[in-house]
This record gives structure tokens, C-alpha cells and sequence, in this order.
């Protein structure tokens, strides 16, 4: 049994003290403390967010009816790539890591990350490559596609890429943006796997970690043999088009299909990457507003790390239709449908634990419950996809867009969208508001099933991804326009959210230190917590420490 | 089907439990505020919901299997068609090698009978970017990649046209990089096919705008790019036009195949199909009306 | 004014010792392992592409078995090892005399590939844009060279501390944190030495 030390919440006397201006900012701009860097990260991945957003509402416009001339094919090739890269590099990216920054030290019971300096440099790095990108749109100049924002899809496949069918500087400026955002990502996960291998409080072996630092440790890990292959292919396609390699040209024997490899070996682990903080997120929330421990620790744990493993090796099921033969076709076929397992039992797990239990459907929750369903259904259109003989049909479509659209929006936006709720309290003191949240949470789902869920329909009918129009003959214009309405109660959705974040934080209501009532260690300090977080370095002896304070007749560690 | 049934039944029975368990469980307004029995895991029920799952891949990866290989891993039969396949920026050039036939963006195949079966095996390739060939009703997408040959086959059993378009983005204007597919009777075929085999129509009798047309073209940088084969134009780089009036459309299936369309596309492609790679030929008027009157002759 | 208490679990038992790994070798573990990965995919191209050139030289015209070099570098790796064990052991004057020769040896294989390089360029009329060959082999070593180089000059700061007579005992941990990026480097040479001198040819 450990004693507990009350502690009065640490009132900040600076904070009461009106700051000049110039010094807030130098503080935030050379800070080293993972809070802060936690927070930089997250509010420069919203504003992308928006960015990114408004981008999806300009397609969804041209795309609204048939043989639409909103906007011109240029523009609509760039606005497609420059979402897709804004969103995964420079929205998720950004978003878990900082996230991921802000809870992982708190979670294990430390003062800060590993190597604070390397976080802030990454940080900016990350930040630099962003703006990097969007420097393109007024940077680049001339003819089309000869500079100005690039237009060659998120994926970039060669050898469209190559200096002759990109002339001008476009492609670079997504080179270079991706590159070095890899770099930043690189660094983060380096600092996130060093912390939870070498800083866990007095107490806390690996089996009495929380399932949220289990799961970056996984994730930074996948990073690592992740990200190497994209920074290698593009370190390539930079020599290919400045030095005149032949990487990836097909007129010197050079071969399309091994940029389209290494991609797709980034590429999938990558979206895994992407996920994996979202069931983080949700295995530390589910259990608090179902008032029970999550059910199957141990195999949330080995699921996780089986999927880690798993993730590297289906990248191929990308490229089903590449021509790589029944061998090939049948061992990625075999992969895809494998990872289902551990990805099944995660989800079997969640209901388990809310089996049984007292559920409060608070903000949190609510999302929860939106990402349970979105990705169970997800999760089976990818089994359907996995089927290669369905992907011959359905790659390349709208098929597509909707099942990759419902993980990122409907299971890991939603998950986003519950930490936000759940954790705000934590990060500034207060708490956000309710009715504005219901608002924020009712729309969006509206939006997100009127969009995404119709969405599958033109894939089935033949529809092609990143096609600037199309023929009314087809008989797509009805669904792409009730796609482009679900964009529009979503952008109001996002928007009444972005309201929210910042009004909160003025008017918000006092939230102290355990609004929720939770069990792990971050809401044992106070909110928000002082720079070195805890006033004593604690110690822990069972999964859930609170618990074990708040019930002494019950501890978790007669269990474990 | 088997794969949408099995998917269908998973979600019914999750989605299922997990409505019931949200209902039952909510919390009710006169709570006691005691926690619930904590429960930390299940041998049990954990080892039964791993297996049974692995049972269902194991399943579905074997049916998934046979249809592969049913697919791609067959003998070609004997009396099938070779067509060869190249994708160019934003059209599509087919070659039908035993005929010696050479045509653009409208592909004819004979329908197959199947106790008989004349499938159509397309052998496809890229002359720049990546491209690929999706007719859904079909068959499944095949990718085109420079420096690398793919194949797959094609075997229609009803006669009429067959839509599809490009499926992997390939420049500015992948999205009007049309397919249409005509899949005919084998007379009909074989009648079509003999046309195509023809050089180009020289007889202009009547018709002196079309014969003068002629003349304006050959002297023209059309020549540079287009083929009208029995004349000296052998350009490589864009659409055979030997028998460009037997199409229904032009420009890749973007716009009918009307004196109009023609006069207009030739006049300034990027009116029509912003970013194409035809430049505008910066032709006069009087030229514009000749050329065209010498192409609608070329059926 | 916030009055909520928040509780802390704590210990008042001091015995039990509770010892996790050193910082600077997991960190640089993991930048190992992203960096071989990066290394992976640069072998992955060269064995794809070997036999795929359409013109030009191939490695058995104009490839010669580096044995000079690669004596030098792998005998480093022994060299900075005997530099760390003499740290630990407080011997500062091995230490020294371990990393110059650490530092010497790598610099002798630079200048060895330096000179392989001038000879494919200026005789042979290989770069990298020549074929495929050129392509995947530049890039392959150079980046090697280039992870050579940043080595290099982090011995050499090492190297110039331990002269100046500021290094101690206590940067026993640090300094063999360097070796291991060091041990990788030359990891990376085996590899290459194997696939492109060896087996390429």
C-alpha cells in the first residue's frame, strides 16, 4: 500500500502577473518543456486542419454536379495533393505527436521528455516544413505545373514526378516539405521511446503502464522503420531530378513500380501510425466514462505490438492492381486479412469493457461511441478490400476514399475529437462547454455519415479517384452532391468546435485537478500542471494509481 | 458476394451488442455512485473471439485465393485476341498485332461465347506516366507502367458499348482520358476490323475542299505527330487519324466526333481539354474548314 | 483561488532500486535503427537494379576490392572500443591515443574512396547519371561516406576535448554512446562491402 501526500494545487503567482507580450512569446518560441510543446503542435496541426479542410470544401464544390467549372483542372490536381499531404503530415502527424508530447511524461510520472531540446527541434522543423509546403502556392510561378503548389497527388508516383513531366519546382517544394516533416517525425519518436524505456516513476514496470504510453511506444517505434523508406525514396527522387540519377526513370531501365514499394512501405505502416493514437486515446477513455478497468490489458497490449509488426508487412495491398502477380497478390491478401485479428480483438476488448459497467455519456464518451461504430464499419471495408479480386474493381475508386475517409475522420478524427474533450480540462484549467460541444458532436456526425457513407456509392458505380469532373451520363452527380452537403455541416461543425476551444479557454469553467474522475497519473497534478509537474516524483504500484488511492478497500493491485 | 455476406453478419452481431450494452448499461438518473464490479479479462472469452476470427480469414483467404488464381493464373485459349494496350497522356492507342491495325481511344472486341470463348487479352504498357484500364463492367483494373508490361483479359459475352476511364492519376487531364469499349458480334467485328485495315481514303471525288484539306495537313505539322497511314504523315507521338471518322468521340471519349468538335479541338485543344498535349495549331479560318473537310473523310 | 488538493502516490521506502537504461544509448539505438532502415532501402535499389543497366560500365568492368580501406575502418572500431574501456578505467592517455587512431583510420578509408571515386569518374567515365549502375552505387557509398563524415567530426570534437584534458571518467557513458554510432557505420561498410564488391561483381 503506498501513503498518498495531499498537496494544495500549486497556484502559479507569475500567472498573475500581466506578461509583455515580447516575453510570452520568447518563452513559447524557445521553450524546451513538453507542455508547451504539446500545445504548439496541436494548435499548429488545427490550423492546418482548417486549411486542409477548406481545401476538401473547394473539391467538394467542383465536384457537387457534373461538368462543373469552379474551379480549372490545375487547380483541382493541386488541391487534391496539397490535402491529402496537409492532412496526413501536417494535421495527424502533428496532432498525435503533440498529444503525445503532453501526456506521455505526465502519464509515466516525469518531469519532462528524454531530450527536451531534441522535442523543440523537431517541433520547428516539423512547423518549418509546413509552411514550406504552403510556400509553394506563391512561391512557384509560370506555367502550369511548372512551379506554384504540387499537383502530383499525395503519392506522388513516379514517374510523374520526374523532372520531364514536372517541370518547375512543384514537386520539390512537396519533396522537401515531406522530407523534413520525416525528419521532425523521426526526432519525436526517438524522444517518445527514450522517455518510456528510461523515465517511468519509482514503480512502474512496463506491465503498470498505462495502454496510452504502451501504444506510442509501438507507434514511435513503427516510426523508425517507417518514415527511413520515404526519406530514402525521396532522397532518390531529389537526385533523380537535380543530379540525374535514374532511380525512377523509365528510360534508362529504371523501374515505377519500386517508387510505388518503397511508398506504400512508408505509405501503410504510416496510416497504422496514424491509428494507433486514436485507440490510445480511447483505451484511457472508454474505461473512465464506463466507470471499469479496460478489460484485457495484456491483450491490448500484445495486439498492439502484433500490429506494429503485422503493418510492415501488407504494404502491397496498395497495389493490387501493379500487376505483381497471383504469388504476390496472394501473400498480401493473406497479410491484410491477418492484421484483422488483433485489430477485431481491440475492438472486442472495448466492448467488454463497457459490458457491465456504469456509462456517462459526457463529450468524451460520445465521440467514443461515434469511433466505435465508424470503425468497426471501416474496419470491414478494408476486409472487403483485402479480397483482391474486389480491389481490382474497387482501387483507384471512390470506394476507396470513403473506407480510408471513415478510419481517418470517423475512428481517428472522432478519437481526436474525445481527447480534446477529455483532456482541455487537464491542459488549461477549464472546462469546455457542453451545449457547444453537443452542437460540435451532433452536426459533425450528420455531416461525416451524409458524406462518407454516400460516398461509397460512386466507387461502386466506377468513379475514379482524383478526377477533376465528370460526365452527367454517368450517373454520379446526385451521390457527389449529397457528399458535397455532409462537407458543409461538417465544416460548421469544425468551426462551432474551433469557437469553442478558444471561448473556453476565457469563460470556461474551473475544471481542478480530476474533473472526470480518472485513474492515471496525469490527473493527479494539478490543472494545468506547474512546469516540473509533479511535486513529488511518484510512485506506483498497479495500473491505475488514482484507483488505488480513491478505493484502498479494492485496489487494482490485489489483481495485477 | 461471400465477402459482403460475412462482413455484413460481423457488423450486425458488434454493432448489435454494442447498441444493447450502451442501452443497458447507461447510467440511470438515481445512481448510487458505487462503482461496478471491475472486471480485468477473460481467458475464455478472449481465447474464443481470436479463434474464431482467425477460422473466419482462414476462409475467406482460401475463397479469395481461388478466385485469383482463376483469374490470373489460367491458360489463354486458343482462339483468343491479342491487342496491345498503350496509355499516352491523356489517350489510349491500340494496336492489334496479327491484323496489323493501329487505332486510337475506341477499343472493338468480338464478343465470347463461352463454349467457345474468344476472350480479348490486352497486353498494356506506358509510353510516359502511369495509367490504368478500368472498365468496371468488364473486369477489374489493370494498372499501365512504363518499362513494364502488364496483361490481363477481357471477355464479354453481351454486345455494346462498355464505359470506363483512366484509374491512376496521371497529369492534368487524367480525368478525361475516356475508354470506351465496343464489344460486337464476330461478323461485326470482322467487319470492322477489315475497315481498319485500309489505308487512308484518298478518294475525294466531289468533294474538292476535302482533297485540297489534304493537302493543307500533309504540309502541316500535323504530320510531326499523327499517322495517316498511305501518306507521309507517320507521327508517332499522337492519335493515328487513318480512320478517325469511324469514332464515335474524340479527344479520349471528351467530346462526340462532329465537324464542330473538330474544327474547334484542332483550332485550340485547351478549349475543350485544358492542358492536353496537342498545342494549338494556329491555323486561319480557311484552313481550319479544309482540314476538317479532309478528316471526315477518313472513315 | 483554486483550494482542491490533488494526491500524489509516493513511497517512503527508499530501498528497493529502481534502475532504467541510460538515455543516450537508447536514443541512439533507435536513430540506429531508423538510419538502417534508410541503408535498407538503398541496398533493397541497388540489388533490384544490379544487371539492369541499359549502357555503361558494369561493377566487374571498373570495381575494385577495397581492401585498404576496409581494413582501416573496421579496424576503428577496435580502436574506439579500447578508447571507452580506457575511459571507464579512468586512463585518459589511452583514451586519447585511442580516438586519434580512431579518427586517423577513418579519414585514411575517406581518402581511399576519394581516390576509387576520382579513378571511376576521370578513367572509367562513371557518375551517377551514367546507367543504373552509377546510380545505385554512388548513392550507396556516398551516403555511407557522408555517415563516415559526420562521425568523423564528432571523434574529432571528442578527440579535441580529451587533448585539451577535459574529459573524464564520467563521459565514460557518453563517449560509448558515439562508439556505437561508430560500430554502425562501420556495420554499414560490411554490408556494402559484401553486396557491391563481393556478390555485385
Amino acid at each position: 500500500m503506498s501513503p498518498s501526500t495531499p498537496v494544495l494545487e500549486a497556484i502559479d503567482e507569475t500567472l498573475a502577473v500581466k506578461r509583455p507580450a515580447f516575453e510570452v512569446i520568447y518563452d513559447w518560441v524557445t521553450t524546451v518543456d513538453h507542455k508547451k510543446i504539446g500545445i504548439m503542435y496541436i494548435v499548429y496541426a488545427l490550423i492546418f486542419m482548417l486549411v486542409g479542410g477548406l481545401e476538401a470544401i473547394l473539391m467538394r464544390i467542383q465536384l457537387a454536379v457534373p461538368n462543373n467549372h469552379f474551379v480549372s483542372p490545375q487547380v483541382f490536381n493541386q488541391l487534391f495533393t496539397m490535402h491529402g499531404t496537409t492532412m496526413v503530415f501536417f494535421f495527424g502527424m502533428p496532432i498525435l505527436f503533440g498529444f503525445g508530447n503532453y501526456l506521455v511524461p505526465l502519464m509515466i510520472g516525469a518531469r519532462d521528455m528524454a531530450f527536451p531540446r531534441l522535442n523543440a527541434f523537431s517541433f520547428w522543423v516539423s512547423a518549418f516544413a509546413g509552411l514550406l509546403l504552403y510556400f509553394s502556392y506563391i512561391g512557384g510561378s509560370g506555367l502550369y505545373a511548372a512551379g506554384s503548389a504540387p499537383d502530383v497527388g499525395w503519392f506522388a508516383y513516379a514517374p510523374l514526378t520526374a523532372k520531364v513531366f514536372s517541370p518547375g519546382h512543384s514537386t520539390d517544394y512537396w519533396t522537401l516539405a515531406v522530407l523534413l516533416s520525416g525528419i521532425g517525425s523521426i526526432g519525436t519518436a526517438l524522444n517518445i521511446v527514450t522517455t518510456i524505456v528510461c523515465m517511468r516513476c519509482k514503480g512502474m514496470k512496463m506491465t503498470r503502464m498505462p495502454l496510452l504510453p504502451w501504444i506510442y511506444l509501438v507507434m514511435s517505434s513503427m516510426v523508425f522503420i517507417a518514415v527511413s523508406p520515404l526519406t530514402a525514396a525521396q532522397i532518390m527522387l531529389l537526385l533523380d531530378r537535380y543530379i540525374g540519377s535514374h532511380f525512377f526513370d523509365t528510360q534508362a531501365g529504371g523501374s515505377a513500380v519500386l517508387w510505388m514499394h518503397y511508398f506504400w512501405i512508408f505509405g501503410h505502416p504510416e496510416v497504422y501510425i496514424l491509428v494507433l493514437p486514436a485507440f490510445a486515446f480511447m483505451n484511457e477513455i472508454i474505461p473512465v466514462f464506463s466507470r471499469k478497468a479496460i478489460f484485457g490489458y495484456p491483450a491490448m497490449v500484445a495486439a498492439t505490438v502484433a500490429i506494429g509488426f503485422i503493418s510492415l508487412g501488407v504494404w502491397a495491398h496498395h497495389m493490387f492492381a501493379v500487376g505483381l502477380g497471383p504469388v504476390g497478390n496472394t501473400l498480401f491478401v493473406f497479410s491484410t486479412m491477418v492484421i484483422s485479428v488483433p485489430t477485431g480483438i481491440k475492438i472486442f476488448n472495448w466492448l467488454a469493457t463497457i459490458w457491465g459497467g456504469k456509462i456517462i455519456f459526457a463529450l468524451p464518451m460520445m465521440f467514443s461511441i461515434g469511433f466505435l461504430f465508424q470503425f468497426l464499419i471501416a474496419g470491414l471495408t478494408g476486409i472487403m478490400l483485402s479480397a483482391a479480386p474486389f480491389d481490382w474493381q474497387l482501387t483507384g475508386s471512390y470506394f476507396v476514399v470513403a473506407h480510408f475517409h471513415y478510419v481517418l475522420v470517423g475512428a481517428i478524427l472522432f478519437a481526436t475529437f474525445a481527447a480534446f474533450y477529455y483532456w482541455y480540462p487537464k491542459a488549461t484549467g477549464r472546462m469546455l462547454n457542453t451545449t457547444l460541444g453537443k452542437w460540435h458532436f451532433w452536426l459533425f456526425l450528420i455531416g461525416f455519415h451524409l458524406t462518407f457513407d454516400f460516398m461509397h456509392i460512386p466507387g461502386l458505380l466506377g468513379m475514379p479517384r482524383r478526377i477533376y469532373t465528370y460526365e452527367a451520363s454517368r450517373g454520379w452527380g446526385t451521390w457527389n452532391l449529397i457528399v458535397g452537403i455532409g462537407a458543409i455541416f461538417q465544416a460548421v461543425a469544425v468551426c462551432i468546435f474551433a469557437y469553442n476551444l478558444i471561448r473556453s479557454y476565457f469563460r470556461g469553467e474551473p475544471a481542478g485537478h480530476d474533473p472526470w474522475d480518472a485513474w492515471t497519473l496525469e490527473w493527479a497534478t494539478p490543472s494545468p500542471p506547474p512546469t516540473y509537474n509533479f511535486a513529488h516524483d511518484p510512485t506506483v504500484n498497479s495500473r491505475r494509481p488514482l484507483w488505488d488511492l480513491k478505493h484502498p478497500e479494492d485496489p487494482d493491485s490485489d489483481y495485477e | 458476394m461471400l465477402v459482403l455476406s460475412v462482413t455484413a453478419v460481423i457488423f450486425l452481431i458488434v454493432a448489435g451488442l454494442l447498441l444493447y450494452a450502451l442501452l443497458r448499461y447507461r447510467i440511470r438518473p438515481n445512481d448510487s455512485g458505487r462503482e461496478p464490479p471491475q472486471i480485468y479479462g477473460s481467458n475464455q472469452i478472449e481465447l474464443a473471439w481470436t479463434v474464431i476470427p482467425i477460422l473466419i480469414v482462414v476462409m475467406l483467404f482460401l475463397t479469395t485465393t481461388r478466385v485469383i488464381l482463376g483469374t490470373e493464373h489460367i491458360p489463354k485459349p486458343s482462339g483468343a485476341l491479342d491487342v496491345t494496350v498503350i496509355g499516352h497522356q491523356f489517350w489510349w492507342e491500340y494496336r492489334y498485332p496479327k491484323y496489323g491495325v493501329v487505332t486510337a481511344n475506341e477499343l472493338h472486341v468480338p464478343i465470347s461465347d463461352p463454349a467457345n470463348p474468344t476472350p480479348t487479352y490486352l497486353e498494356m504498357s506506358s509510353a510516359d506516366t502511369d495509367h490504368s484500364f478500368w472498365v468496371p463492367r468488364l473486369a477489374g483494373k489493370m494498372d499501365v507502367i512504363p518499362n513494364r508490361i502488364n496483361t490481363m483479359w477481357i471477355d464479354p459475352e453481351q454486345p455494346g458499348l462498355y464505359l470506363g476511364q483512366c484509374a491512376q492519376y496521371c497529369g492534368v487531364q487524367h480525368a478525361k482520358m475516356l475508354l470506351r469499349v465496343y464489344a460486337e458480334s464476330p461478323a461485326d467485328f470482322a467487319k470492322w476490323i477489315e475497315q481498319q485495315k485500309k489505308p487512308a481514303n484518298q478518294d475525294f471525288t466531289g468533294n474538292p475542299a476535302a482533297a485540297e484539306g489534304q493537302t493543307v495537313f500533309m504540309h502541316n505539322a500535323c504530320i510531326n505527330c499523327h499517322t495517316v497511314r498511305g501518306t507521309v504523315a507517320t507521327g508517332r507521338f499522337g492519335p493515328d487519324l487513318t480512320h478517325l471518322a469511324s469514332r464515335d468521340t474524340i479527344a479520349s471519349g471528351a467530346v462526340p466526333n462532329t465537324p464542330e468538335n473538330l474544327r474547334k479541338w484542332i483550332d485550340n485543344p485547351n478549349s475543350m481539354k485544358p492542358g492536353a498535349l496537342m498545342p494549338p495549331m494556329h491555323l486561319n479560318q480557311h484552313d481550319l474548314d479544309l482540314i476538317t473537310a479532309y478528316l471526315i473523310t477518313l472513315h | 483561488m483554486m483550494t482542491t488538493t490533488s494526491t500524489i502516490p509516493i513511497s517512503t521506502d527508499s530501498e528497493t532500486s529502481w534502475q532504467l537504461p541510460y538515455r543516450g544509448t537508447v536514443g541512439m539505438v533507435c536513430l540506429i535503427i531508423a538510419e538502417a532502415a534508410i541503408f535498407a532501402i538503398f541496398f533493397v535499389s541497388y540489388i533490384f537494379y544490379l544487371g539492369k543497366s541499359l549502357t555503361g560500365p558494369t561493377p566487374r568492368e571498373v570495381l575494385e576490392v577495397p581492401i585498404l580501406g576496409t581494413i582501416c575502418l573496421l579496424s576503428s572500431s577496435i580502436t574506439v572500443h579500447w578508447a571507452v574501456s580506457a575511459l571507464r578505467k579512468n586512463n585518459l592517455r589511452s583514451c586519447t591515443l585511442g580516438l586519434a587512431s580512431t579518427v586517423l583510420l577513418g579519414a585514411i578509408f575517406l581518402a581511399t574512396t576519394a581516390q576509387e571515386w576520382y579513378h571511376l569518374i576521370h578513367d572509367d567515365g562513371l557518375t551517377i547519371r551514367t546507367n543504373l549502375f552509377g546510380t545505385t552505387y554512388y548513392s550507396l557509398v556516398g551516403l555511407h561516406a557522408t555517415h563516415v563524415i559526420v562521425g568523423l567530426i564528432m571523434l574529432s570534437i571528442a578527440l579535441g576535448v580529451s587533448l585539451t584534458g577535459h574529459i573524464k571518467e564520467s563521459h565514460s557513458e557518453k563517449l560509448e554512446v558515439l562508439s556505437l554510432y561508430w560500430h554502425f557505420v562501420d556495420a554499414i561498410w560490411v554490408g556494402v562491402f559484401l553486396v557491391v564488391y563481393v556478390i555485385g561483381r
